[in-house]
């Protein structure tokens, strides 16, 4: 068994991902959703609503919450939880930025 | 100068820069050690140490230098400490532990202290070089500009962070007239967020200056010395002074040319020492765990570290700092302070009425950020209990409310306006108490907010007091009060579209973040509901004004495509009255080929849909139908979706008209325009109708003697047969009378509304009144709609194609491998 270590990949600078909006991380298992918010909050989410999958990073996003674009669900994305009535939870990755860049921590990102 | 005995024995200890960070150091350290070391300090500025930071009220005329020096001659001289002004020291050799001078001289060391501070950025852009534009950093740069206000003119400040700003209201004080010219689209954007960034633009605009943003230097103009700014939009700004504040970098230069470790700056533990065990570093010119900072806050943490590592205390550690942002300009209260990097909840407090914005930012019972614009009197005891990371729970209800209202029991918002004595004003605009208000409601039965809007004006103007008065409505009336009649857009404001749209017009409102604080906003930047509603009604408002916000808008008109139940999307071209040519037919079928779409289909509204197609490729499907003469068909907006025809006059036995050419000529008109919701139309070339018109938005019928003008009909989720509006006899009319009734319908619908729900709110004698009736307002509509589709008759395809936004269609980063081989076990 591999030791775990922690895998952080520079995806580009903080600049290239819109306000109030996100860009796509591909790895091979997954795409992950990279989030900015007005304030320069990033979180990284798989790209895939806990309801039928649809594809987070084209939802609005508003305060710290994105609304995913094919059902109008309201997914948090700190936690990747489903906000009110709804159920489900999207897997969330560690963000950091260092020197304006943002870094994502992808060791569950290849767990299945 | 006395030198004491033990001078010989004392270890030497150099600095290298006689400022803020290095004088606190030594204060420090000689507060622990009074005469430990043998210290020798260069700096390069001919002077001694003084507060940086006051150099604006020097530029302002408020001070003069001498009231800003912190460590005079006779302070040096006490402590022994020699000091090397204007000399600069341009290498280090760390192994033979010494340093030279500008002069030559080499100069030993036991320790160095580093602390060179940063130097202005300056842009690279031609004409940087010339006279005339300077930086502002030190007391020369003031002199500099000093000397210039002596002549007066036109200063133009590049950049509007803090130093920029503070310049800019300086250097107004000293005459010029001055324009800021900053990148981004608010002030500050680093400590603020949108809405205190658009108070703080307001403010400074009124007090004269002129703000230019999201504007690009792209030269320097002039010949001996400047004479203009040149933005990367053609613009040119004379300019007598151009100040260059566009940011700072960390003074590495020495430390690098070493061989220190250095990032963005000198690398330092929390020990704050370097990467040479007898080189320490403070100040502006260091990175302590992957942070550099600009203000002297954190400086000063550092120095203490600094001068009790130099005193022999092993376990001083500096382990990062907080830092809190105040602006000096005279007439602006302004603070903010924490990263807001992880914030969960928002408390926003807003009162247009008085310019002030407050918003806290919390995790859970911690404060993590704090934004206040026009009140900061509870700037400090927020940012003390940031740092502190107290537990506020106990105090939530009231905390935005700052300090002065803690420890009485929280307020529920009516029992607060219970409270209120009868002559508290409640409209600010109007004038009109609290007690005017209930006595009119007694007086008048009045029962709803209407009511009391046109009985006493309260809550008619700027509307901020609505709640207010609907509390007082409710407090009147008891249980007889429903609220419910009247629909707020959604939870982040009490005011109904109507009442939004009214003021955006009323009060010239042109941005998001002016409409947020002007209408009380009880969020910091609105949510998916009220977002993509407020774009529209600003692009209906002020179409050569306003720029559209893409990241307010659904994916499908952000992207021109709509998307699909597994993430592709669909593409559908226009095809102008559903005419089509063999030409048209084969791109589409070269395109479906080339990028492997897999489905073609023919839709309901007489065009071809190609669905299936991956985002990325979307740029490139374009290109090609653009090639082929085709634009896109906006089958995902809310505007033009199509004109349906049929064969009409031409070929038709029945044919009254040339219904197909009318409805080529209608799509060419309306096409591209944005409307509340979709507006599809249909033209039939009699009353056999097979173009379906009688269940469209708008819809043409061709008769014998002209045409039949219909509005208002449906046939989705609700099936409605137009309404006949009138009958006009020329092509002509029927284009001029569609464009007025769009306009119409643009200008008053609320967001999402259909035609004929807006027909059906606003009466069809309304609409046929201001249409049919009124020849000069139709004309004013239709010249008003064509003002509009001047902006947005343009193909959103092709703007995407030459590059626009063209991040979108692209992931940020592509990882093919990660650590761990595929399949590895974690
Ligand atoms: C493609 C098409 C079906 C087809 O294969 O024929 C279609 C497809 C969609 N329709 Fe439609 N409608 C299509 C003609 C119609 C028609 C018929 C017509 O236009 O003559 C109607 C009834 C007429 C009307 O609008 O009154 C129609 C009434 C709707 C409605 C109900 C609207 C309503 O106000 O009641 C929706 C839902 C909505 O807009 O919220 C809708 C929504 C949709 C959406 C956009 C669903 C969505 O949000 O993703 C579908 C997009 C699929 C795609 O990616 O292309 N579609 N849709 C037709 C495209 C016409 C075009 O060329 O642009
Ligand atoms: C106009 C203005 C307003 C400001 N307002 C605020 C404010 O309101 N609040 C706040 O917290 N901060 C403010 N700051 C920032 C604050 O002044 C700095 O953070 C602080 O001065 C940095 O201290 P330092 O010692 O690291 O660098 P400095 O104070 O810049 O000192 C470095 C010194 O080293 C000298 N030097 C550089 N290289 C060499 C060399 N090779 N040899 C010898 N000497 C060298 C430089 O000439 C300089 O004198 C302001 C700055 C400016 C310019
Ligand atoms: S009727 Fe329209 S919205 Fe419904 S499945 Fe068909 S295309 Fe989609
Ligand atoms: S897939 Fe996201 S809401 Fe349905």
């Amino acid at each position: 068994m591999n030791a775990v270590t922690l895998n952080w990949f520079d995806i580009g600078p903080l600049t290239a991902i819109p306000r109030r909006g996100a860009r796509t991380v591909r790895t091979p298992r997954r795409e992950i959703a990279v989030f900015r918010t007005a304030d320069d909050q990033v979180f990284a989410l798989e790209n895939r609503c806990p309801h039928k999958g649809g594809p987070l990073s084209e939802g609005i996003v508003h305060g710290a919450k994105v609304t995913c674009p094919l059902h109008n669900w309201v997914i948090d994305l700190e936690s990747g939880g489903a906000t009110g009535e709804d159920h489900g939870c999207s897997r969330t990755f560690p963000v950091k930025i260092v020197d304006g860049h943002v870094f994502v921590e992808m060791t569950r990102a290849i767990a299945a | 100068m006395p030198v004491p005995d033990t001078q010989k024995s004392r270890r030497k200890l150099v600095v290298v820069g006689n400022g803020m960070a290095a004088g606190r150091m030594l204060e420090e350290l000689f507060a622990l050690q009074p005469d430990a070391w043998d210290v020798t300090i260069f700096g390069a500025e001919p002077r001694v140490n003084y507060n940086r930071i006051m150099l604006s009220p020097v530029l302002a005329g408020e001070k003069t230098y001498e009231d800003i020096v912190i460590h005079d001659d006779a302070w040096y001289a006490a402590h022994c400490v020699a000091l090397r002004k204007g000399e600069a020291i341009v290498s280090l050799d760390c192994k033979a532990h010494s340093v030279t001078t500008s002069g030559g001289e080499v100069v030993s060391y036991d320790k160095l202290v580093i602390a060179t501070g940063s130097q202005p950025f300056v842009i690279p852009a031609p004409g940087v070089n010339l006279p005339g534009v300077v930086t502002y950093r030190d007391l020369d740069d003031v002199k500099l500009m000093l000397a210039a206000a002596a002549k007066g003119g036109r200063a133009v400040v590049i950049g509007g962070g803090l130093l920029g700003l503070e310049a800019a209201a300086g250097l107004q004080v000293q005459g010029f007239e001055v324009a800021v010219v900053h990148l981004m689209p608010t002030l500050m954007e680093r400590q603020l967020d949108e809405s205190a960034g658009y108070l703080l633009q307001k403010a400074i605009e009124a007090s004269g200056i002129e703000i230019i943003t999201k504007a690009n230097t792209q030269a320097i103009l002039g010949v001996d010395k400047v004479e203009g700014v040149k933005l990367a939009d053609g613009r040119i700004l004379p300019a007598d002074i151009v100040v260059m504040a566009v940011g700072i970098r960390p003074n590495v230069a020495i430390a690098k040319a070493a061989g220190l470790k250095v990032n963005r700056g000198i690398v330092v533990d929390d020990a704050m020492g370097s990467s040479d065990p007898d080189i320490i570093a403070v100040g502006e010119c260091v990175e302590h765990r992957g942070q550099c900072y600009g203000l002297v806050a954190p400086l000063y943490e550092m120095a203490k570290i600094a001068a009790a590592r130099l005193a022999g205390n092993d376990e001083a550690l500096y382990t990062g700092s907080v830092t809190s942002t105040k602006l000096k300009v005279t007439g602006i209260d302004l603070f903010s302070a924490g990263d807001f990097s992880e914030g969960k909840d928002e408390i926003v407090l807003r009162d247009p009425a008085h310019g002030v914005y407050k918003r806290l930012v919390l995790d859970g019972d911690r404060i993590l950020g704090a934004v206040l614009y026009g009140q900061t009197d509870d700037g400090a005891w927020y940012f003390d209990l940031l740092k502190k990371g107290a537990d506020i729970s106990s105090m939530r209800q009231t905390l935005i409310f700052g300090q002065a209202y803690q420890g009485g029991s929280p307020l529920d918002p009516t029992a607060a306006v219970a409270a209120l004595p009868d002559d508290t004003e409640i409209c600010g605009c109007n004038g009109v108490s609290k007690g005017a208000i209930t006595a009119s409601i007694k007086a008048h039965a009045l029962t709803s907010l209407d009511d009391v809007r046109s009985r006493t004006k309260a809550s008619s103007s700027c509307g901020q007091c609505t709640g207010k008065v609907e509390q007082i409505l409710a407090l009147t009336l008891g249980g007889a009060y429903a609220a419910a009649t009247r629909k707020p857009m959604c939870k982040c404001t009490d005011l109904t579209h109507e009442e939004v749209r009214g003021f955006i017009i009323s009060k010239s409102l042109k941005s998001m973040p002016a409409i947020w604080q002007e209408l009380a906003w009880k969020t910091s930047c609105g949510c998916a509901s009220c977002r993509p509603a407020l774009n529209y009604y600003l692009v209906c408002a002020w179409p050569s004004d306003y720029a559209d916000d893409s990241q307010s808008r659904f994916i499908n008109e952000r992207v021109h495509a709509n998307i699909q139940k597994d993430g592709t999307f669909s593409v559908v071209p226009r095809m102008w009255g559903g005419l089509t040519t063999p030409d048209e037919l084969r791109a589409i079928a070269n395109v479906a080929d080339r990028y492997k779409i897999p489905t073609v289909k023919v839709t309901g509204g007489q065009r071809i849909d190609l669905l299936g197609v991956k985002k990325e490729d979307l740029p490139k499907v374009w290109a090609d139908l653009n090639a082929a003469g085709m634009v896109s068909g906006a089958a995902y907006a809310k505007g033009l979706r199509t004109v349906k025809t049929c064969v009409g006059s031409e070929w038709c036995r029945f044919g009254t008209q040339d219904s197909t050419g009318l409805g080529v000529k209608l799509e060419k008109t309306l096409w591209g325009s944005w409307t509340p919701a979709k507006v599809k139309l249909g033209v039939s070339g009699c009353p056999r109708n097979c173009a379906e018109a009688t269940v469209k938005d708008i819809g043409v019928i061709c008769v014998e003697s002209g045409y039949d003008i219909h509005i208002a009909g449906a046939a989705g989720l609700h099936v409605r047969a137009t309404d006949l509006l009138g009958h006009v006899e020329t092509e002509d009319e029927v284009i001029e009378h569609v464009a007025a009734i769009t306009q119409l319908y643009r200008e008053e619908a609320a967001y999402l509304q259909r035609i004929w729900k807006w027909v059906e709110t606003v009466g069809l004698e309304y609409v046929r009144a201001s249409i049919m009736n009124d020849a000069a307002n139709r004309k004013a509509l239709a010249a008003r709609f064509e003002a509009s589709q001047k902006v947005y008759r343009k193909d959103p395809w092709a703007q995407r194609v030459s590059g626009r936004e063209h991040y979108e269609f692209a992931p940020v980063a592509t990882v093919a491998w990660i650590g761990v081989e595929e399949g590895a076990t974690v």
